[in-house]
Protein backbone atom coordinates (compact mmCIF):
# COMPACT_ATOMS: atom_id res chain seq x y z
CA UNK A 1 0.00 0.00 0.00
CA UNK A 2 1.44 3.57 -0.78
CA UNK A 3 -0.13 6.79 1.09
CA UNK A 4 -0.61 9.53 -2.20
CA UNK A 5 -0.54 12.71 0.35
CA UNK A 6 -1.03 16.28 -0.46
CA UNK A 7 1.83 17.73 -2.05
CA UNK A 8 3.40 21.06 -1.49
CA UNK A 9 3.29 22.84 -4.31
CA UNK A 10 5.14 26.37 -3.76
CA UNK A 11 7.03 27.54 -0.56
CA UNK A 12 4.09 29.65 0.30
CA UNK A 13 1.65 26.35 0.68
CA UNK A 14 1.13 25.00 3.90
CA UNK A 15 -2.46 23.60 3.26
CA UNK A 16 -4.80 22.15 0.24
CA UNK A 17 -8.07 21.24 -0.43
CA UNK A 18 -9.07 18.51 -2.43
CA UNK A 19 -11.19 20.52 -5.55
CA UNK A 20 -11.82 16.75 -7.51
CA UNK A 21 -11.47 12.96 -6.99
CA UNK A 22 -10.24 12.08 -10.78
CA UNK A 23 -10.34 8.73 -9.53
CA UNK A 24 -12.61 6.39 -7.69
CA UNK A 25 -11.49 3.39 -5.14
CA UNK A 26 -10.86 0.75 -7.63
CA UNK A 27 -9.62 2.42 -10.90
CA UNK A 28 -6.50 1.41 -11.84
CA UNK A 29 -3.95 3.91 -12.35
CA UNK A 30 -0.06 4.51 -13.91
CA UNK A 31 2.50 6.48 -12.30
CA UNK A 32 1.73 10.13 -13.76
CA UNK A 33 -1.63 10.05 -14.65
CA UNK A 34 -3.83 12.59 -12.96
CA UNK A 35 -5.29 11.84 -9.70
CA UNK A 36 -6.84 14.89 -7.88
CA UNK A 37 -7.12 18.45 -8.27
CA UNK A 38 -5.77 20.59 -5.26
CA UNK A 39 -6.87 24.14 -4.84
CA UNK A 40 -3.93 25.88 -3.53
CA UNK A 41 -5.67 28.94 -2.54
CA UNK A 42 -3.72 30.31 -5.87
CA UNK A 43 -4.95 28.17 -8.27
CA UNK A 44 -6.56 24.76 -9.24
CA UNK A 45 -4.01 22.19 -9.94
CA UNK A 46 -4.05 18.66 -11.50
CA UNK A 47 -1.61 16.52 -9.58
CA UNK A 48 -0.06 13.31 -10.90
CA UNK A 49 0.03 9.80 -8.73
CA UNK A 50 3.76 8.92 -8.23
CA UNK A 51 2.29 5.22 -7.89
CA UNK A 52 1.05 2.21 -10.20
CA UNK A 53 -1.88 0.16 -8.95
CA UNK A 54 -5.06 0.25 -7.76
CA UNK A 55 -6.82 2.86 -6.27
CA UNK A 56 -7.89 1.86 -2.65
CA UNK A 57 -9.59 4.57 -0.71
CA UNK A 58 -10.13 8.14 -0.52
CA UNK A 59 -9.17 9.00 2.70
CA UNK A 60 -9.99 13.37 2.16
CA UNK A 61 -13.37 14.06 1.01
CA UNK A 62 -13.88 16.63 -1.41
CA UNK A 63 -14.04 20.01 0.12
CA UNK A 64 -11.76 19.34 2.85
CA UNK A 65 -8.56 21.54 3.71
CA UNK A 66 -5.83 19.86 5.23
CA UNK A 67 -2.18 20.76 5.93
CA UNK A 68 0.81 19.66 3.59
CA UNK A 69 1.56 15.46 3.75
CA UNK A 70 -1.58 14.74 4.78
CA UNK A 71 -2.65 11.15 3.40
CA UNK A 72 -4.98 11.70 0.78
CA UNK A 73 -5.70 8.15 -0.63
CA UNK A 74 -4.35 4.49 -0.41
CA UNK A 75 -2.83 3.36 -3.56
CA UNK A 76 -2.76 -0.75 -3.55
CA UNK A 77 0.68 -1.14 -5.48
CA UNK A 78 0.53 -4.86 -5.52
CA UNK A 79 -0.45 -6.64 -9.18
CA UNK A 80 -3.53 -8.51 -9.92
CA UNK A 81 -2.39 -11.64 -9.26
CA UNK A 82 -0.99 -10.26 -5.75
CA UNK A 83 -4.14 -8.82 -4.88
CA UNK A 84 -6.14 -12.05 -5.77
CA UNK A 85 -7.32 -13.43 -2.34
CA UNK A 86 -11.37 -12.10 -2.18
CA UNK A 87 -10.54 -8.60 -0.42
CA UNK A 88 -13.65 -6.65 1.22
CA UNK A 89 -14.28 -3.33 -1.10
CA UNK A 90 -13.24 -1.00 0.29
CA UNK A 91 -16.14 1.39 -0.01
CA UNK A 92 -19.02 -0.11 2.25
CA UNK A 93 -22.29 0.64 0.35
CA UNK A 94 -20.68 -1.13 -2.82
CA UNK A 95 -22.19 -4.35 -4.19
CA UNK A 96 -19.87 -6.43 -5.87
CA UNK A 97 -21.26 -7.52 -8.69
CA UNK A 98 -20.89 -11.17 -8.62
CA UNK A 99 -23.65 -11.82 -11.12
CA UNK A 100 -23.28 -12.78 -15.06
CA UNK A 101 -22.52 -9.21 -17.06
CA UNK A 102 -23.52 -9.68 -20.48
CA UNK A 103 -20.40 -9.34 -23.50
CA UNK A 104 -21.43 -6.20 -24.43
CA UNK A 105 -21.53 -4.68 -21.03
CA UNK A 106 -18.01 -6.31 -20.69
CA UNK A 107 -16.66 -4.52 -24.00
CA UNK A 108 -18.08 -1.34 -23.00
CA UNK A 109 -16.56 -1.05 -19.57
CA UNK A 110 -13.31 -2.34 -21.41
CA UNK A 111 -13.27 0.39 -24.32
CA UNK A 112 -13.77 3.06 -21.55
CA UNK A 113 -11.36 1.79 -19.50
CA UNK A 114 -13.60 1.29 -16.76
CA UNK A 115 -13.66 -1.28 -13.61
CA UNK A 116 -16.87 -2.67 -13.34
CA UNK A 117 -16.69 -4.04 -9.65
CA UNK A 118 -16.29 -0.47 -8.76
CA UNK A 119 -20.09 -0.27 -10.05
CA UNK A 120 -23.37 -0.56 -8.98
CA UNK A 121 -26.04 -2.52 -11.09
CA UNK A 122 -29.74 -1.72 -11.47
CA UNK A 123 -30.62 -4.52 -13.25
CA UNK A 124 -32.30 -7.34 -12.44
CA UNK A 125 -30.12 -8.81 -9.28
CA UNK A 126 -28.19 -6.05 -9.64
CA UNK A 127 -26.54 -6.89 -12.28
CA UNK A 128 -24.53 -4.05 -13.99
CA UNK A 129 -26.37 -3.20 -17.49
CA UNK A 130 -25.09 -0.95 -20.63
CA UNK A 131 -27.14 2.04 -19.18
CA UNK A 132 -24.69 1.82 -15.98
CA UNK A 133 -21.69 1.25 -18.11
CA UNK A 134 -22.99 4.51 -19.55
CA UNK A 135 -23.69 6.24 -16.80
CA UNK A 136 -20.94 6.39 -14.72
CA UNK A 137 -18.83 6.78 -18.04
CA UNK A 138 -20.59 10.10 -18.01
CA UNK A 139 -21.74 12.13 -21.51
CA UNK A 140 -18.00 12.17 -22.58
CA UNK A 141 -17.60 8.77 -21.71
CA UNK A 142 -15.51 7.48 -25.07
CA UNK A 143 -12.49 9.61 -22.89
CA UNK A 144 -10.72 6.62 -21.01
CA UNK A 145 -9.99 8.08 -17.13
CA UNK A 146 -6.68 9.19 -16.96
CA UNK A 147 -6.08 10.34 -20.37
CA UNK A 148 -6.16 14.24 -22.05
CA UNK A 149 -8.07 15.99 -20.13
CA UNK A 150 -9.80 14.86 -17.04
CA UNK A 151 -13.28 15.85 -18.00
CA UNK A 152 -15.19 17.70 -14.87
CA UNK A 153 -17.21 15.69 -12.64
CA UNK A 154 -16.19 12.50 -13.60
CA UNK A 155 -15.83 11.15 -9.92
CA UNK A 156 -19.13 12.26 -8.96
CA UNK A 157 -21.07 10.29 -11.99
CA UNK A 158 -19.66 7.20 -10.56
CA UNK A 159 -22.12 5.98 -7.78
CA UNK A 160 -19.19 4.03 -6.16
CA UNK A 161 -16.99 7.05 -5.14
CA UNK A 162 -18.53 7.93 -2.00
CA UNK A 163 -15.04 8.63 0.62
CA UNK A 164 -14.90 6.21 2.91
CA UNK A 165 -14.02 7.96 6.34
CA UNK A 166 -10.44 9.19 7.42
CA UNK A 167 -7.50 6.12 7.52
CA UNK A 168 -6.12 5.43 10.84
CA UNK A 169 -2.96 7.17 11.62
CA UNK A 170 -0.12 6.18 9.73
CA UNK A 171 3.62 4.98 11.52
CA UNK A 172 5.96 7.43 11.70
CA UNK A 173 8.47 7.98 9.20
CA UNK A 174 11.49 7.04 10.56
CA UNK A 175 13.07 10.39 8.99
CA UNK A 176 13.61 13.36 11.53
CA UNK A 177 15.56 14.76 14.12
CA UNK A 178 15.54 14.43 17.31
CA UNK A 179 14.26 17.94 18.79
CA UNK A 180 11.38 16.85 15.99
CA UNK A 181 10.37 13.83 17.42
CA UNK A 182 10.24 15.66 20.66
CA UNK A 183 8.30 18.63 20.04
CA UNK A 184 5.47 16.12 17.53
CA UNK A 185 5.47 14.06 20.93
CA UNK A 186 4.67 17.62 23.04
CA UNK A 187 2.34 18.66 20.30
CA UNK A 188 0.96 15.67 19.87
CA UNK A 189 1.32 15.53 16.04
CA UNK A 190 2.04 12.90 13.81
CA UNK A 191 5.12 12.75 12.33
CA UNK A 192 4.00 11.18 9.38
CA UNK A 193 1.75 13.89 7.84
CA UNK A 194 4.56 16.31 8.95
CA UNK A 195 6.40 17.53 5.39
CA UNK A 196 9.71 17.80 6.35
CA UNK A 197 11.79 20.56 4.77
CA UNK A 198 15.63 19.02 5.46
CA UNK A 199 17.91 17.09 3.08
CA UNK A 200 15.99 13.46 1.78
CA UNK A 201 12.77 14.99 3.10
CA UNK A 202 13.97 14.63 6.81
CA UNK A 203 11.52 16.49 9.68
CA UNK A 204 13.14 18.99 11.18
CA UNK A 205 11.66 21.20 14.07
CA UNK A 206 10.71 23.98 12.16
CA UNK A 207 8.56 21.46 9.85
CA UNK A 208 6.58 20.20 12.98
CA UNK A 209 6.39 23.90 14.35
CA UNK A 210 4.79 24.84 11.14
CA UNK A 211 2.37 21.98 11.10
CA UNK A 212 1.20 22.50 14.43
CA UNK A 213 0.44 26.21 13.54
CA UNK A 214 -1.68 25.19 10.41
CA UNK A 215 -3.26 22.29 12.48
CA UNK A 216 -4.38 25.12 14.33
CA UNK A 217 -5.30 27.22 12.09
CA UNK A 218 -7.02 25.14 10.27
CA UNK A 219 -9.11 23.86 12.57
CA UNK A 220 -9.94 27.88 13.16
CA UNK A 221 -11.42 28.37 9.35
CA UNK A 222 -12.35 24.64 8.73
CA UNK A 223 -14.81 25.54 5.91
CA UNK A 224 -18.44 25.69 6.15
CA UNK A 225 -19.93 22.80 4.87
CA UNK A 226 -21.28 23.15 1.07
CA UNK A 227 -24.42 25.00 1.14
CA UNK A 228 -25.99 27.11 -1.74
CA UNK A 229 -26.25 30.79 -1.47
CA UNK A 230 -22.29 30.83 -0.44
CA UNK A 231 -20.15 31.29 -3.15
CA UNK A 232 -19.71 34.92 -2.88
CA UNK A 233 -18.70 34.04 0.87
CA UNK A 234 -15.97 31.13 -0.54
CA UNK A 235 -14.85 33.60 -3.24
CA UNK A 236 -13.79 35.86 -0.48
CA UNK A 237 -12.39 33.30 1.89
CA UNK A 238 -10.09 32.35 -1.49
CA UNK A 239 -8.96 35.87 -1.88
CA UNK A 240 -7.91 36.56 1.27
CA UNK A 241 -5.86 33.09 1.19
CA UNK A 242 -4.86 33.64 -1.48
CA UNK A 243 -3.25 36.92 -0.42
CA UNK A 244 -1.89 35.20 2.86
CA UNK A 245 -0.14 32.68 0.77
CA UNK A 246 1.55 35.63 -0.86
CA UNK A 247 2.25 37.17 2.21
CA UNK A 248 4.28 34.06 3.34
CA UNK A 249 6.26 33.62 0.83
CA UNK A 250 7.03 37.19 0.27
CA UNK A 251 7.87 37.78 4.16
CA UNK A 252 10.06 34.66 4.01
CA UNK A 253 11.85 35.95 1.30
CA UNK A 254 12.49 39.14 2.66
CA UNK A 255 13.33 37.79 5.98
CA UNK A 256 15.85 35.09 4.94
CA UNK A 257 17.20 36.06 1.67
CA UNK A 258 20.04 39.07 1.70
CA UNK A 259 19.01 40.51 -2.20
CA UNK A 260 21.03 42.44 -4.42
CA UNK A 261 19.68 44.59 -6.99
CA UNK A 262 21.38 45.82 -10.23
CA UNK A 263 20.11 47.10 -13.67
CA UNK A 264 20.67 47.98 -16.69
CA UNK A 265 18.96 49.46 -19.76
CA UNK A 266 18.62 48.12 -23.41
CA UNK A 267 18.49 49.60 -26.89
CA UNK A 268 15.09 47.17 -27.96
CA UNK A 269 15.51 48.73 -31.37
CA UNK A 270 17.16 45.79 -33.33
CA UNK A 271 15.41 43.65 -31.63
CA UNK A 272 12.20 44.94 -32.19
CA UNK A 273 12.79 45.47 -35.94
CA UNK A 274 13.92 42.02 -36.14
CA UNK A 275 10.50 40.91 -34.65
CA UNK A 276 8.64 43.44 -36.77
CA UNK A 277 9.90 41.81 -39.67
CA UNK A 278 9.76 38.59 -38.47
CA UNK A 279 5.64 38.92 -37.78
CA UNK A 280 5.15 40.34 -41.10
CA UNK A 281 5.15 36.88 -42.59
CA UNK A 282 2.99 35.69 -40.63
CA UNK A 283 -0.58 35.28 -39.88
CA UNK A 284 -1.83 36.54 -36.25
CA UNK A 285 -1.64 33.12 -34.50
CA UNK A 286 2.47 32.71 -35.39
CA UNK A 287 3.12 36.25 -33.98
CA UNK A 288 5.83 36.83 -31.47
CA UNK A 289 5.56 39.51 -28.82
CA UNK A 290 8.32 41.34 -27.56
CA UNK A 291 7.15 39.46 -24.32
CA UNK A 292 8.54 36.24 -25.35
CA UNK A 293 11.67 37.66 -26.72
CA UNK A 294 12.60 39.15 -23.47
CA UNK A 295 11.77 36.06 -22.04
CA UNK A 296 14.16 33.67 -24.04
CA UNK A 297 16.90 36.36 -23.51
CA UNK A 298 16.66 35.96 -19.74
CA UNK A 299 16.38 31.88 -20.04
CA UNK A 300 19.09 32.01 -22.14
CA UNK A 301 21.25 34.16 -20.26
CA UNK A 302 20.28 32.27 -17.07
CA UNK A 303 21.77 29.28 -18.87
CA UNK A 304 24.74 31.43 -19.42
CA UNK A 305 25.30 32.05 -16.00
CA UNK A 306 23.94 28.77 -13.89
CA UNK A 307 25.09 30.27 -10.88
CA UNK A 308 21.20 32.18 -11.03
CA UNK A 309 19.60 28.95 -11.73
CA UNK A 310 18.77 27.14 -8.93
CA UNK A 311 17.86 26.90 -5.55
CA UNK A 312 19.24 27.54 -2.42
CA UNK A 313 18.46 24.63 0.34
CA UNK A 314 19.78 24.25 3.26
CA UNK A 315 22.79 26.40 3.06
CA UNK A 316 23.89 25.76 0.02
CA UNK A 317 22.79 25.91 -3.14
CA UNK A 318 21.73 23.65 -5.68
CA UNK A 319 21.54 24.43 -9.38
CA UNK A 320 18.48 23.66 -11.85
CA UNK A 321 18.63 21.05 -14.12
CA UNK A 322 17.20 22.92 -17.02
CA UNK A 323 16.11 26.81 -16.99
CA UNK A 324 12.42 26.06 -16.22
CA UNK A 325 11.37 29.95 -16.65
CA UNK A 326 8.22 30.85 -13.76
CA UNK A 327 6.49 33.71 -15.21
CA UNK A 328 4.41 35.94 -12.64
CA UNK A 329 1.23 36.36 -14.11
CA UNK A 330 -1.36 38.53 -12.30
CA UNK A 331 -4.84 37.49 -11.97
CA UNK A 332 -7.71 39.34 -13.01
CA UNK A 333 -9.41 38.69 -9.63
CA UNK A 334 -6.36 40.25 -8.37
CA UNK A 335 -2.94 38.08 -6.63
CA UNK A 336 -0.32 36.95 -8.34
CA UNK A 337 0.78 33.31 -9.35
CA UNK A 338 4.39 32.31 -11.40
CA UNK A 339 4.13 29.34 -12.92
CA UNK A 340 7.03 27.54 -14.85
CA UNK A 341 7.68 27.15 -18.21
CA UNK A 342 9.82 24.35 -19.01
CA UNK A 343 12.81 24.02 -20.35
CA UNK A 344 12.30 27.99 -21.72
CA UNK A 345 16.64 28.26 -22.50
CA UNK A 346 15.89 25.21 -25.26
CA UNK A 347 12.68 26.10 -26.93
CA UNK A 348 12.43 27.78 -29.67
CA UNK A 349 10.80 31.66 -29.74
CA UNK A 350 8.08 30.10 -31.14
CA UNK A 351 7.58 27.38 -29.22
CA UNK A 352 7.93 29.72 -25.80
CA UNK A 353 5.50 31.86 -27.20
CA UNK A 354 2.86 29.12 -27.54
CA UNK A 355 3.61 28.26 -24.28
CA UNK A 356 3.66 31.45 -22.82
CA UNK A 357 -0.25 31.86 -24.26
CA UNK A 358 -0.96 27.99 -23.06
CA UNK A 359 0.06 29.25 -19.23
CA UNK A 360 -1.65 32.38 -18.81
CA UNK A 361 -4.85 30.89 -20.54
CA UNK A 362 -4.63 28.04 -18.14
CA UNK A 363 -3.71 30.51 -15.14
CA UNK A 364 -7.21 32.22 -15.52
CA UNK A 365 -9.28 29.66 -16.58
CA UNK A 366 -8.63 26.26 -15.91
CA UNK A 367 -5.55 24.28 -14.43
CA UNK A 368 -2.07 24.12 -13.88
CA UNK A 369 0.14 21.13 -13.82
CA UNK A 370 1.89 19.81 -10.11
CA UNK A 371 4.93 20.43 -12.05
CA UNK A 372 4.50 23.98 -13.13
CA UNK A 373 3.99 25.36 -9.37
CA UNK A 374 7.49 23.38 -7.95
CA UNK A 375 10.05 23.53 -10.45
CA UNK A 376 10.47 27.25 -11.24
CA UNK A 377 14.25 27.58 -11.27
CA UNK A 378 13.90 31.22 -11.69
CA UNK A 379 11.41 33.78 -12.36
CA UNK A 380 10.60 36.79 -14.28
CA UNK A 381 7.97 39.26 -14.01
CA UNK A 382 7.14 41.74 -16.89
CA UNK A 383 5.18 45.02 -15.71
CA UNK A 384 6.04 46.61 -18.94
CA UNK A 385 1.85 46.57 -20.29
CA UNK A 386 0.82 48.38 -16.85
CA UNK A 387 3.50 51.12 -18.05
CA UNK A 388 5.78 50.63 -15.06
CA UNK A 389 9.88 51.81 -16.01
CA UNK A 390 11.57 49.01 -13.69
CA UNK A 391 10.96 46.69 -11.29
CA UNK A 392 12.49 45.47 -8.31
CA UNK A 393 11.36 42.45 -7.55
CA UNK A 394 11.48 39.58 -4.71
CA UNK A 395 13.35 36.84 -5.19
CA UNK A 396 10.34 33.62 -5.08
CA UNK A 397 11.75 31.21 -2.69
CA UNK A 398 13.93 28.64 -2.71
CA UNK A 399 14.66 30.61 -5.87
CA UNK A 400 17.94 32.48 -5.87
CA UNK A 401 17.12 34.84 -8.80
CA UNK A 402 14.22 37.32 -9.95
CA UNK A 403 14.40 38.95 -13.44
CA UNK A 404 11.99 42.79 -13.78
CA UNK A 405 11.46 44.10 -17.65
CA UNK A 406 9.61 47.32 -17.23
CA UNK A 407 7.86 48.60 -20.06
CA UNK A 408 9.36 49.82 -23.60
CA UNK A 409 9.54 53.09 -23.82
CA UNK A 410 11.02 55.68 -26.65
CA UNK A 411 13.41 57.38 -25.16
CA UNK A 412 16.64 59.52 -26.11
CA UNK A 413 19.85 57.41 -26.56
CA UNK A 414 23.35 58.49 -27.50
CA UNK A 415 25.01 55.84 -29.78
CA UNK A 416 28.11 56.13 -31.42
CA UNK A 417 28.33 60.05 -29.90
CA UNK A 418 25.37 60.78 -31.89
CA UNK A 419 21.75 61.40 -29.47
CA UNK A 420 18.95 59.74 -31.09
CA UNK A 421 15.34 58.21 -30.10
CA UNK A 422 15.12 54.26 -29.22
CA UNK A 423 13.06 52.19 -27.80
CA UNK A 424 14.59 51.17 -24.32
CA UNK A 425 13.68 48.29 -21.56
CA UNK A 426 15.19 48.36 -18.23
CA UNK A 427 16.24 45.25 -17.28
CA UNK A 428 16.45 44.41 -13.24
CA UNK A 429 17.98 41.48 -11.39
CA UNK A 430 17.14 40.92 -7.55
CA UNK A 431 19.68 38.19 -6.83
CA UNK A 432 20.13 36.17 -3.37
CA UNK A 433 23.88 37.53 -2.16
CA UNK A 434 23.97 34.11 -0.66
CA UNK A 435 24.43 32.26 -3.62
CA UNK A 436 25.97 35.09 -6.04
CA UNK A 437 27.69 37.98 -5.48
CA UNK A 438 26.82 41.23 -7.86
CA UNK A 439 29.29 40.31 -10.51
CA UNK A 440 27.97 36.96 -11.23
CA UNK A 441 24.82 38.95 -11.88
CA UNK A 442 26.51 42.01 -13.65
CA UNK A 443 27.31 38.72 -16.02
CA UNK A 444 23.99 37.75 -16.50
CA UNK A 445 22.45 41.40 -17.50
CA UNK A 446 25.12 41.92 -20.01
CA UNK A 447 24.25 38.70 -21.01
CA UNK A 448 20.59 39.59 -21.85
CA UNK A 449 21.62 42.68 -23.45
CA UNK A 450 24.14 41.00 -25.58
CA UNK A 451 21.17 38.48 -26.88
CA UNK A 452 18.45 40.84 -27.36
CA UNK A 453 21.05 42.83 -30.10
CA UNK A 454 21.37 39.57 -31.69
CA UNK A 455 17.40 38.45 -31.75
CA UNK A 456 18.07 36.04 -34.50
CA UNK A 457 19.88 34.30 -32.86
CA UNK A 458 17.62 33.26 -30.03
CA UNK B 1 -18.79 45.21 -44.85
CA UNK B 2 -21.71 47.09 -42.81
CA UNK B 3 -20.65 49.13 -39.68
CA UNK B 4 -23.27 46.77 -37.63
CA UNK B 5 -22.02 43.67 -38.26
CA UNK B 6 -18.25 45.14 -38.07
CA UNK B 7 -18.84 46.24 -34.62
CA UNK B 8 -20.49 42.81 -33.89
CA UNK B 9 -17.53 40.97 -35.00
CA UNK B 10 -15.22 43.45 -32.77
CA UNK B 11 -17.56 42.51 -29.72
CA UNK B 12 -17.49 39.38 -30.19
CA UNK B 13 -13.56 39.49 -30.26
CA UNK B 14 -13.73 42.01 -27.70
CA UNK B 15 -15.86 39.75 -25.48
CA UNK B 16 -13.61 36.45 -25.72
CA UNK B 17 -10.51 37.81 -24.31
CA UNK B 18 -12.73 40.18 -21.50
CA UNK B 19 -15.62 37.61 -20.98
CA UNK B 20 -17.23 40.38 -17.84
CA UNK B 21 -16.90 43.17 -20.47
CA UNK B 22 -19.98 45.33 -21.02
CA UNK B 23 -19.61 45.65 -25.00
CA UNK B 24 -23.00 47.77 -25.07
CA UNK B 25 -21.49 51.09 -23.93
CA UNK B 26 -18.04 50.74 -24.85
CA UNK B 27 -17.33 54.49 -25.55
CA UNK B 28 -16.19 54.85 -29.30
CA UNK B 29 -12.71 56.49 -28.72
CA UNK B 30 -12.11 54.71 -25.26
CA UNK B 31 -8.82 52.37 -25.86
CA UNK B 32 -9.41 48.84 -25.20
CA UNK B 33 -6.24 47.93 -23.62
CA UNK B 34 -6.54 50.22 -20.51
CA UNK B 35 -10.90 49.71 -20.39
CA UNK B 36 -10.40 46.48 -20.06
CA UNK B 37 -7.14 46.51 -18.62
CA UNK B 38 -5.71 43.70 -21.71
CA UNK B 39 -2.04 43.32 -21.53
CA UNK B 40 -0.21 42.15 -24.45
CA UNK B 41 -1.35 38.59 -24.65
CA UNK B 42 -5.02 39.56 -24.23
CA UNK B 43 -4.83 41.91 -27.08
CA UNK B 44 -3.29 39.70 -29.17
CA UNK B 45 -5.77 37.21 -28.83
CA UNK B 46 -8.36 39.99 -29.79
CA UNK B 47 -6.34 40.66 -32.91
CA UNK B 48 -6.71 36.91 -33.08
CA UNK B 49 -9.92 36.60 -32.64
CA UNK B 50 -10.73 39.56 -35.07
CA UNK B 51 -8.89 38.69 -37.71
CA UNK B 52 -10.12 35.31 -38.03
CA UNK B 53 -13.98 35.89 -37.79
CA UNK B 54 -13.62 38.90 -40.04
CA UNK B 55 -11.46 36.92 -42.43
CA UNK B 56 -9.17 40.55 -42.47
CA UNK B 57 -5.48 40.25 -42.56
CA UNK B 58 -4.53 42.87 -40.09
CA UNK B 59 -0.79 43.89 -39.73
CA UNK B 60 1.15 44.60 -36.86
CA UNK B 61 0.66 48.31 -38.31
CA UNK B 62 -3.09 48.58 -37.97
CA UNK B 63 -2.64 47.72 -34.39
CA UNK B 64 -2.83 51.11 -33.60
CA UNK B 65 -6.15 51.70 -34.99
CA UNK B 66 -8.38 48.90 -34.04
CA UNK B 67 -7.86 49.85 -30.36
CA UNK B 68 -10.72 51.94 -30.07
CA UNK B 69 -14.36 51.03 -31.07
CA UNK B 70 -14.33 53.82 -33.62
CA UNK B 71 -11.22 52.99 -35.22
CA UNK B 72 -11.73 48.96 -35.50
CA UNK B 73 -15.24 49.42 -37.10
CA UNK B 74 -13.91 52.27 -39.21
CA UNK B 75 -10.95 50.02 -40.28
CA UNK B 76 -12.96 46.83 -41.00
CA UNK B 77 -15.83 48.47 -42.38
CA UNK B 78 -13.37 49.92 -45.17
CA UNK B 79 -11.44 46.68 -45.78
CA UNK B 80 -13.92 45.26 -47.67
CA UNK B 81 -16.36 46.64 -50.64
Amino acid sequence: MADFRMPSLGADMETGTVSEWLVKPGDSIRKGDPIAVIDTDKALIEVESFHTGVVGRLVVNTGERVPVGTTLAVVDERTPAERAPAEPSPPPPEPSPAHVLSPLVRRLAAERGMDLTSLRGTGPGDTVTRADVERAAGPEGTVPPGRTEPAAGRATTGPATVPAPPAPPEPARSKASPLARRLARELDLDLATVPGTGRTGAVRADDVRRAAAVRSDAARHAPPVNAPGQAVRQDERREQAMRQAIARAMTRSKREIPHYYLTSTIDMSTALAWLRERNRELPVSERVLPAALLLKAAATAAAEVPRLNGFWIDDGFVPGEAVHLGMAISLKGGGLIAPALHDAAGRDLADLMAGMKDLVSRVRSGRLRAAEMTEATMTVTNLGDQGVESVHGVIYPPQVALVGFGRILERPWAVHGLLGVRPLVTVTLAADHRATDGYTGGRFLAAVGRLLDHPAEL
Amino acid sequence: MTPEQARQYVEDALGRVAPDARLQDIPPDADFRDLFELDSLDFLSYVENLSEASGRRIDEDDYPEITTMAGAVGFLARSTP
